[in-house]
């Protein structure tokens, strides 16, 4: 079995107006990763690569063992993947849309597939046209979940979903990971919903991955520090400051590489540590596009 | 027999969620809710109850094993450690810690000795009241 369903070494991919830089990227079998970035940051180009819906112009892209593209018929019946720019069929109801499915994939899972429909309140009779957009997310969701994919692949799921909704949807998502074969990867720019369900978190900004980690690691190693320094003293000369706030004797700055042995450093240069404080994801994923788009190297 | 999990992650809880199932863990082995010897909430169930990740839960759960109150077992599961003493030692260790807190605090305040004693004298009297 391979430790990794998804393998993308230094895969590029040049547009008039947008290059993919040489991205490398590991998904481990059985961890769901949330890839967060700004809209145009290349989050949907790396997806559609790794899905073959894309070709890459350099590197190499191996999905569930499979070499992408050119293998890219085997790997996608272990896929289930939903988008926002996905449609349905308007005139056709659920029901039709599952047995299109069903059609297709020789794992689809008829009784999981019930239990959805209770689960996200839906109706298989009702026609497309006539749900609202959570309902056509939770549909297509469905439709992806019933037949049983390795891999998860998930375009912004829970954007517009009213929150409900999206606890229904991150319920679901979860319950895919009782498997430990199954792996599941989500962009979003709702780092809360990352934070919450991921195991690893992966950053992008202006078609580059700028950090790729173990969500708890991320969350442990960036802290705010709120400090009191003596008048004159600067703090810019320590080391792993990301970012720094205040002029006066009381200031505050982010650190990307907290330990004991870095807070030790701090205070035999003079600061007075007054507070250690964490940071959300957020903090940690504005921060860290402000620093790069700064020039700093994190 | 297994036990249901009831642990509430709150959002607006500024700590790291692996260190508030920690607490409440421990808040339930200290209360006799989670019994010693008795199984608890495998990693991934735990997970997919909370709607968290298997690693935040996986980071919880290993050092409640390094601190000796679970135990977990690979392929069979997690249980409560069948140490009679724990419960004690996880309030001593809990006042300890808010014991740190409160001399810091009072150090920033720039509370005496005999000022924070006193504060610590009235709030005893104030929680003997309430009871």
């Amino acid at each position: 079995m391979n430790s990794h369903a998804v393998e993308l070494h230094n895969v590029g991919k040049d547009y008039k107006y947008f290059r993919l830089n040489d991205i490398s990227l590991n998904l481990p079998t059985g961890s769901i990763t949330g890839f967060i970035g700004v809209n145009g940051a290349g989050k949907s180009t790396t997806i559609r690569i790794l899905l073959g819906l894309v070709h890459q112009d350099r590197g190499s892209v191996q999905v569930l063992g499979q070499s992408m593209p050119d293998q890219q018929v085997l790997a996608k019946r272990e896929i289930g993947y939903v988008s926002e720019d996905m449609r349905l069929y308007p005139k056709a109801n659920l029901a039709w849309h599952m047995q299109f499915i069903q059609a297709i994939y020789p794992n689809w899972d008829q009784a999981y597939a019930e239990q959805l429909l209770k689960r996200f309140d839906l109706r298989a009779e009702q026609k497309i046209k006539g749900l609202s957009h959570g309902q056509r997310v939770k549909a297509t969701l469905l439709l992806a979940l019933a037949h049983r994919p390795k891999l998860l692949v998930l375009d912004e799921p829970t954007t517009g979903l009213d929150p409900v909704a999206r606890q229904e949807v991150l319920a679901a998502l979860m319950e895919v990971l009782a498997d430990e074969q199954r792996t599941i990867l989500f962009s979003s720019h709702n780092t809360l919903d990352v934070e919450q369900i991921s195991d690893h978190v992966a950053f992008i900004d202006q078609g580059s991955i700028i950090e790729s980690t173990s969500k708890e690691d991320l969350l442990d190693l960036w802290r705010r520090l709120r400090v009191r320094i003596t008048p004159g003293q600067s703090v810019s000369e320590l080391p792993h400051i990301v970012q720094q706030q205040g002029n006066g004797q009381l200031q505050s700055f982010i650190t990307n590489r907290y330990s004991p042995a870095l807070h030790q450093t701090y205070e035999q240069a003079g600061l007075e540590i007054q507070a250690i404080e964490y940071l959300t994801l957020e903090e940690i994923f504005v921060a860290s596009i402000q620093a790069r788009r700064e020039g700093k190297t994190l | 027999m297994s036990i249901h999990s009831d642990l509430i992650i709150s959002r607006t809880d500024g700590r790291p969620m692996y260190l508030q199932i920690i607490e409440q863990i421990k808040q339930r082995i200290a209360l006799g809710d989670w019994p010693a010897g008795s199984e608890i909430p495998s990693i991934r169930q735990l997970a997919i109850d909370l709607r968290i990740s298997v690693i935040t839960v996986k980071r919880a759960y290993f050092e409640l094993e390094h601190e000796g109150i679970i135990v977990i077992q690979h392929g069979k599961g997690s249980f409560v450690a069948t140490n009679t003493q724990l419960s004690r030692q996880v309030w001593e260790d809990e006042l300890n810690s808010y014991l740190e807190q409160v001399a810091r605090l009072a150090a920033l305040l720039g509370l005496s000795n005999e000022q924070l004693i006193q504060r610590l004298h009235a709030a005893a009297s104030h929680k003997q009241e309430l009871l």
